[in-house]
């Protein structure tokens, strides 16, 4: 295991961090596929709103601030956002009145619950509340980036796709067939689910949590870095005949699957 | 005196007081109703037996008068009327003049009615008070006017004695009843004082006090019995308390030092910023330790808090159990380990799958890092079945195992065994397990595995679905977005 020092911390319904829990600001530099999302960050607290602006901005990303609830809420419906990363506890409007507001409205902008109410039972309360994701305080920066990205996406057409490619590698999703460079790979059930979710987010990084929490169902901290030796087996079908590697790691975040450089 | 006149008044202010006060009032007004009727009745009786004993006499009169005319009739008056008695007569002519008789005038009080009736007369041979009297008309049919009666005033003392014994009667009971009320209010306010004393003191904080008890088996006995039971309670877990937090300040403090001396000793490393680089990951590192710590922590304090709102679901339990452990078999196998999956089909459940989840990782990723793996024989068996009708599952190992005496100690927060002090791990993994059996109505037991520790995660029977209703979240990983 790679990471033994540093599992998977996730409980259930607990924050959902990262193995290394490394801030990887840089991993984006040489990485052309993911486009620029307008962020609007709710959130009271000015330091860790700041912080966000500030990370965000450095993956190429453009952010805006609320620092109340009110606020927050007529920015989101006035302007015409990517994503929307709103903090539970909000002064003035709390943060899932505000969602169900924006929902009522019409607004179909993903939004990203922070909370510090980790329980079991906020999370289901948060997401039936119109959340789309739920991540708990404290958290890594890398799994809130790799989150808002894949919500970011949420909106794009290829949701509907039948058929993924990345590279020579294609799934599709009609017949469960996997091939690469026509040939068949054969896979397990739970492979192909995992390689469908990473060729779903092909360029994103997905980090173990969010594997474990689609791929799996699972909200719990599995305790040990299980996900990664699943991975590994599928990069081992998927690329090791192959001269061309397309499912990378990232350090200290997840993993990508993608046509380009590691 | 000033000190008894606040006693007084206090208890005269008590509920208790208020209350015999309120008892003796209708207890004095029920005697005055049943008093009153009696004396009333008694009245009655007597005056009606006079009124017949007159008419009885004033038909004889009548016809005396009628046989031997009027000198009969005043001869008998005149004889009738003795001093002495109690018969009272004035015989009087047409005019009104007085023939014969004890009285000395028609009374007044019948010569307005013309008929029967009560007055009061002055006896001839006195000039005493004025004495009470009956008095009836007979009719002689010539111009005599008879009037007949009978002094009553010894009945009339008689009464007022009788009304005189009752005033005093109930007025000394009044004064009783109030007086045993206040009595028994003081004694209702002393035991009040000794509880209230005894709260005061262990309000501030004097946890190991109790009420007193006067072992007689009252009310307020069985009262301060159950402030002392629920007080005994309440120390128990004040203590666990402090045994937490004690734990706390020991496993969150040690931690969060290692932190700051990686912090440290990175800042004073000479080779500047590479060190800086690595020292910062190296907190990170540490501080993901403590939040999940903390995170693990704040898990088993809310699910001992109590259930959890609408997060249960109906799942299969052999199917989620296998397919738990096949997302350890892999991680299993390369750390030289044998993971059986043995389900038993069709054992629906319904409960906190995530939490289940949960409680089957720790419980896995325990065999895995407390027995050696590589070595012949080193297998984890995890199990779905039923015991007596209840949901369980089991997650056994052929490591060393846990003493028999240190099972039950381990299931509670922090405690981590010497054997496994210096591997990584919270001490909370198995406390989480029993969080989760306590919230399914369930128990964890630690069994020997021959070689080996065999824990069994035992939920309730009332988890037991009899039939699959919804299967739908009974399909993991279908939910992938």
């Amino acid at each position: 295991m790679a990471n033994s020092g540093s599992s998977v911390s996730s409980t259930a319904g607990l924050p959902r961090r990262l193995g290394d829990g490394q801030l990887n600001s840089e991993r984006r530099e040489d990485e052309g596929r993911t486009h620029t999302m307008r962020v609007l960050v709710i959130e009271d607290d000015k330091e860790t709103a700041l912080f966000l602006q500030k990370s965000l901005k450095e993956n190429g990303h453009t952010a805006d601030l609320a620092h109340d609830g009110e606020a927050g809420l007529s920015l989101a419906l006035d302007g015409a956002y990517d994503v929307l990363i709103v903090d539970r506890m909000l002064p003035r409007l709390d943060g899932l009145s505000l969602i169900k507001s924006l929902k009522s409205e019409g607004n179909r902008t993903p939004v990203l619950i922070l909370s510090a109410l980790g329980e079991v039972d906020d999370r289901v309360k948060g997401l039936r509340a119109g959340g789309d994701d739920y991540l708990t305080k404290p958290y890594a920066y890398s799994e809130l980036l790799a989150r808002v990205e894949a919500l970011g996406r949420r909106t794009a057409p290829e949701e509907q796709q039948t058929r993924y490619s990345v590279g020579d590698l294609v799934l599709d999703r009609l017949s469960h067939r996997v091939t690469r460079g026509g040939e068949h790979i054969l896979l397990q059930p739970r492979e192909y689910r995992l390689l469908e979710y990473l060729m779903q987010h092909a360029g994103q990084v997905v980090t173990r949590t969010m594997l474990l929490e689609h791929v799996w169902d699972y909200h719990f901290d599995p305790q040990t870095n299980v996900i990664d030796v699943h991975v590994s087996r599928l990069r081992a079908k998927i690329d090791k005949n192959f001269d061309k590697p397309l499912l990378h790691t990232v350090r200290g975040a997840g993993y990508t699957i993608r046509d380009g450089p590691a | 005196m000033t000190a008894l006149l606040d006693r007084v008044a206090k208890a005269a202010s008590t509920t208790a007081f208020g209350l015999s006060a309120l008892a003796v009032a209708f207890f004095l007004f029920a005697a005055a109703i049943v008093v009153g009727f009696l004396f009333w009745q008694t009245n009655k009786l007597f005056t009606d037996q006079v009124l017949a004993t007159l008419t009885a006499e004033a038909r004889i009169l009548s016809s005396e008068m009628k046989v031997g005319g009027q000198v009969k009739l005043v001869e008998t008056v005149t004889a009738l009327s003795r001093p002495q008695g109690t018969g009272l007569y004035y015989l009087a002519d047409d005019s009104g003049a007085k023939i014969a008789g004890n009285l000395n005038r028609i009374p007044p009080e019948l010569e307005a009615q013309g008929r029967g009736g009560v007055f009061s007369y002055q006896p001839l041979n006195g000039d005493g008070p004025s004495h009470l009297a009956v008095a009836i008309p007979v009719d002689l049919g010539t111009g005599l006017r008879l009037i007949i009666g009978r002094d009553v005033e010894d009945q009339r003392v008689f009464a007022n004695t009788i009304r005189f014994v009752f005033l005093l009667g109930f007025g000394i009971l009044s004064v009783i009843g109030l007086l045993g009320g206040l009595a028994v209010s003081r004694l209702i306010v002393n035991r009040m004082d000794q509880i209230t004393a005894a709260s005061r003191q262990i309000m501030d904080g004097d946890l190991s006090r109790r009420i007193p008890t006067t072992g007689r088996g009252g009310e307020l006995d069985a009262l301060a019995n159950n402030l002392n039971e629920m007080l005994e309670r309440i120390e128990g877990l004040m203590n666990g308390l402090r045994e937490v937090s004690d734990n706390i300040a020991h496993d969150l403090k040690t931690p969060l030092n290692r932190l700051r001396n990686a912090a440290e000793a990175a800042l004073r490393d000479p080779r500047g910023e590479e060190a800086y680089r690595e020292g910062l990951e190296r907190t990170i590192e540490k501080a993901d330790e403590l939040i999940k710590t903390f995170n693990a922590l704040l898990l088993i304090a809310r699910l001992e808090a109590g259930p959890l709102e609408d997060s249960t679901e109906t799942f299969d339990l052999g199917r989620f159990v296998a397919d738990v452990s096949e997302l350890y078999s892999p991680a299993a196998e390369e750390a030289g380990f044998a993971l059986t999956i043995d389900v038993e089909q069709g054992v629906f459940i319904r409960g906190n799958r995530q939490l289940i989840g949960q409680a089957i990782a720790n419980l896995i990723d325990n065999a895995i890092k407390y027995s050696r793996g590589g070595e012949p024989g080193s297998a984890i068996t995890v199990r779905a079945y039923r015991i007596a009708g209840r949901p369980a599952i089991s997650v056994g190992d052929h490591g060393p195992g846990i003493e028999k005496a240190d099972r039950e100690r381990v299931l509670k927060r922090f405690v981590r065994l010497e054997a496994s002090r210096t591997m990584p791990g919270t001490g909370l993994g198995l406390s989480l397990v029993a969080a989760v059996a306590r919230l399914h109505h369930g128990e964890v037991l630690l069994e020997d595995n021959q070689p080996g520790l065999k824990v069994i995660l035992l939920l309730s029977s009332r988890c037991l679905i009899a039939a699959p209703e919804q299967m739908g979240d009974a399909v993991p990983g279908l939910a992938a977005q």
